[in-house]
């Protein structure tokens, strides 16, 4: 795992280094352990490494046999060992035993159809000097992070969006529309970011870029087909035997590596499982890290203890209270380059810092498994709307709602004309193509009362969810729609922020790489051709899964009651160590300077907070919000050239 | 300060941080108008607990009562009437 950037002059202007090194050296963080470059041509291309294979003959960017392709990569490609031999069948030559020249290797054999042939995590750019073209691609899921730009005749990439601020002439503004999405769809939608001009190539895309311009192309989406017809019980076992072979290889794969393997575990059935896979199927003595809460209310750690004595691990914890939330958040937002709307991100931060000073580079991760395998409650929340919406005046059906948030006071308490309205149980929604989405979206939207008028201004009309919308799939609207949910998940909320926000950017701020065995792209194929029922059986989420995992993870842990991953929110921001940076950046004169948000209406919501009366999800995704956003205009618009010092320094 | 102006400066001052747009009228559905969704009642039953020292029960969370400034100052004030 790695940082890349480069440049590209399109009328073959000489690159001038320091720009590059300008770059990289933003990138440190996600590559300690060394530095490359190559400049050819109008072209160059900058490395960080973080050593995790090939430790003596990885480094890049990297060459194949005549110096005709040069590579800078980011990721992993787990079936590299398979490719390779392949490939050596074939006449290749290699060099090293590094998955990078696997690429290199492979694009001289398939051309841009080699990603098809790629199981892994990546992002990567390939100069080909005879074309004088570059290849940039980034994998299936969108695991790892690649951004760029085009200022006049220069094309500039990397691996996070700093590194593209600090080559010389690109500008900084926000991008109110990447603001706006936010504020909806809680990420925002490829190639739009937080930054105007500045553009994320999607998940599953790749792109070339040579003199005649720059041209995008999606080489993959999730199709999730399955039907809602029942499935046989006497076939049950044998899907979940399929299931259990791909899960186990998937990890095993992910096992590859030069240097020791870690696990996160979060109390949870997903980190559990990859976890006894990893116990049961390898030879690797595991250490797994896990975030235990002062507040009981996010607590996990009983069930994380639960795993460890179960799975007989080598384990630490970190314990995160709202103090330190407040007090990393600043970091957060400088990682993450968005705004984010919940506290969540934080403890993730604390946890990778956790594992880099336990000497760990590398951590496999239950990440997925509630999009590709049917956990998450917006799923079944969508089932039970279904349901409800066949009888709207039932009095019965509405108490399911009751039962699938018992962590969620507000919903419990409230009416049921209220509940009905808060979850859109009328006509029209029932025929909208987002339908499982709209009560989130529109209760999100309502955080844009904070905006200005002069944001609200720049912001294109984003009628009915059009943004998303007018990007479903064909074959979308003949899906069901538990799978029509599973694929909003999958395609926005994964990659632009459980991926990226919550796992990318937290974990390599301390250098260390997430490893995902429920995102590998095979697992992810099977399960969406899964039959809706075996996903969630009535409401008993990831039944499946749990049919796999029975007798390798405790009793405890597999019939607990799904808990969502949360932290201590926006009362984060009203503790001690959170009082500075609030004094200066929420101050009327601050928010009236940077524009972005109405000043009233920010101490009406902030004079809420401390009168502690601010008790609902809107007011915390509010402030959260507010406070980042801040953040991202005092880091990125205007001081940027003081973090820059401090990375050269 | 008259109760239909109590009301409405916590309404306004709680649920739309004073951006109140082109106004809204004490007869107009807090619902329909977006002003207050589910999540923002039990803030509004809150506040009228503490501030007139009256208990809701469940049978009061009721559109009715709590849907509009009128509704709610009809409420407040049938609870406030001496039996």
């Amino acid at each position: 795992m790695c940082g890349i950037a480069g440049l590209f002059n399109l009328d073959g202007a000489v690159v001038v280094p320091e720009s590059l090194r300008a770059m990289i050296r933003m990138l440190a963080h996600r590559g300690p352990d060394d530095t490359g470059f190559h400049i050819d041509n109008g072209v160059g291309l900058a490395h960080a490494r973080l050593s995790i294979i090939d430790l003596a003959g990885g480094q890049q960017p990297m060459c194949n046999e005549d110096s005709t392709l040069w590579i800078t990569f980011n990721g992993e490609i787990f079936n590299y060992v398979e490719l390779r031999e392949e490939l050596i069948s074939k006449g290749h030559r290699f060099a090293t035993r590094s998955d990078t020249e696997v690429i290199l290797h492979l694009y001289e054999e398939k051309g841009e159809d080699c990603v098809e042939n790629l199981n892994g995590q990546w992002a990567f750019a390939i100069w080909d000097n005879q074309r004088r073209r570059l290849f940039l691609s980034r994998d299936r899921l969108g695991v790892r992070p690649l951004f760029y730009t085009q200022a006049k005749n220069t094309f500039v990439f990397g691996s996070e969006i700093k590194a593209i601020f600090a080559c010389a002439g690109t500008s900084r503004e926000i991008d109110f529309n990447g603001l706006d999405e936010v504020f909806t769809y809680w990420c925002t939608i490829p190639p739009t970011t937080l930054f105007r001009n500045i553009h994320e190539l999607p998940p599953g895309h790749s792109m070339t870029v040579d003199a005649a311009g720059a041209v995008v192309r999606q080489y993959w989406d999730c199709q999730f087909e399955g039907t809602s017809k029942v499935v046989d019980p006497s076939q049950e076992q044998a899907r979940a035997d399929e299931l259990l072979e791909l899960l186990i290889d998937a990890t095993q794969v992910r096992l590859r590596s030069d240097v020791p393997v870690g696990a996160y575990l979060s109390g949870g059935l997903d980190s559990a499982f990859t976890t006894a896979l990893v116990q049961k199927f390898t030879n690797v003595r595991l250490r797994t890290f896990s975030v235990a809460f002062d507040d009981p209310e996010f607590d996990e750690s009983f069930f994380q203890r639960e795993a460890v004595r179960f799975l007989d691990t080598d384990h630490e914890e970190i314990r995160c209270s709202k103090n330190q939330i407040g007090e990393v958040f600043p970091e957060v937002i400088w990682h993450s380059e968005k705004p984010v709307l919940r506290t969540a991100p934080a403890p993730m931060y604390l946890l990778s810092r956790l594992v880099r000073n336990s000497g760990y580079k590398v951590v496999v991760t239950g990440e997925g498994s509630d999009e590709v395998l049917g956990g998450y409650d917006i799923f079944k929340e969508t089932k039970i709307r279904r349901f409800w919406e066949s009888q709207p005046d039932s009095q019965v059906r509405p108490i399911l709602l009751r039962r699938l948030y018992p962590y969620l006071q507000n919903i419990q308490n409230q009416p049921d004309a209220y509940r009905k309205a808060f979850f859109h149980i009328n006509v029209d929604c029932q025929q909208q193509p987002c339908f499982s989405h709209i009560p989130r979206w529109q209760l999100t939207a309502k955080l844009k009362t904070f905006f200005s008028d002069a944001t609200r201004a720049e912001i294109a009309v984003d009628s009915g969810f059009s943004k998303v919308r007018d990007r479903l799939p064909q074959r979308y609207s003949s899906w069901d729609s538990f799978c029509q949910a599973q694929y909003l998940e999958a395609k926005y909320l994964l990659p632009g922020y459980i991926l990226s926000s919550q796992g990318d950017r937290m974990a390599m701020a301390h250098s260390v790489e997430g490893r995902f065995p429920f995102l590998d792209h095979r697992v992810v194929e099977f399960a969406s051709r899964l039959p809706v029922s075996l996903k969630m059986k009535v409401l008993n989420e990831k039944y499946l899964l749990k049919r796999c995992a029975a007798g390798l993870i405790p009793l405890s842990v597999a019939n607990r009651q799904k808990q969502p991953y949360r932290a201590p929110e926006a009362c984060s921001f009203l503790q001690p160590a959170a009082h500075d940076y609030m004094q200066e950046l929420l101050s009327p004169e601050q928010i009236r300077r940077d524009g972005v948000f109405d000043g009233p209406a920010v101490a009406m919501l902030l004079e809420k907070f401390r009168k502690g009366a601010a008790i609902g999800i809107k007011d915390n995704m509010g402030l959260v919000g507010i406070v980042s956003t801040q953040l991202l205009l005092h880091q990125f618009i205007n001081h940027f050239e003081g973090r820059m010092t401090s990375y050269a320094a | 300060m008259p109760l239909n102006d109590e009301l409405r400066r916590f309404v306004t001052e709680n649920f739309m941080f004073g951006k109140v747009g082109n106004g809204f009228a004490d007869g107009d559905s807090f619902l329909e108008r977006g002003i207050i969704d589910s999540t923002g009642v039990m803030e509004l039953v809150a506040f009228l607990e503490e501030q007139y020292g009256i208990k809701l029960h469940d049978e009061d969370l009721i559109p009715d009562n709590l849907d509009s400034i009128n509704g709610l100052a009809r409420f407040v004030e049938s609870r406030l009437q001496p039996n």
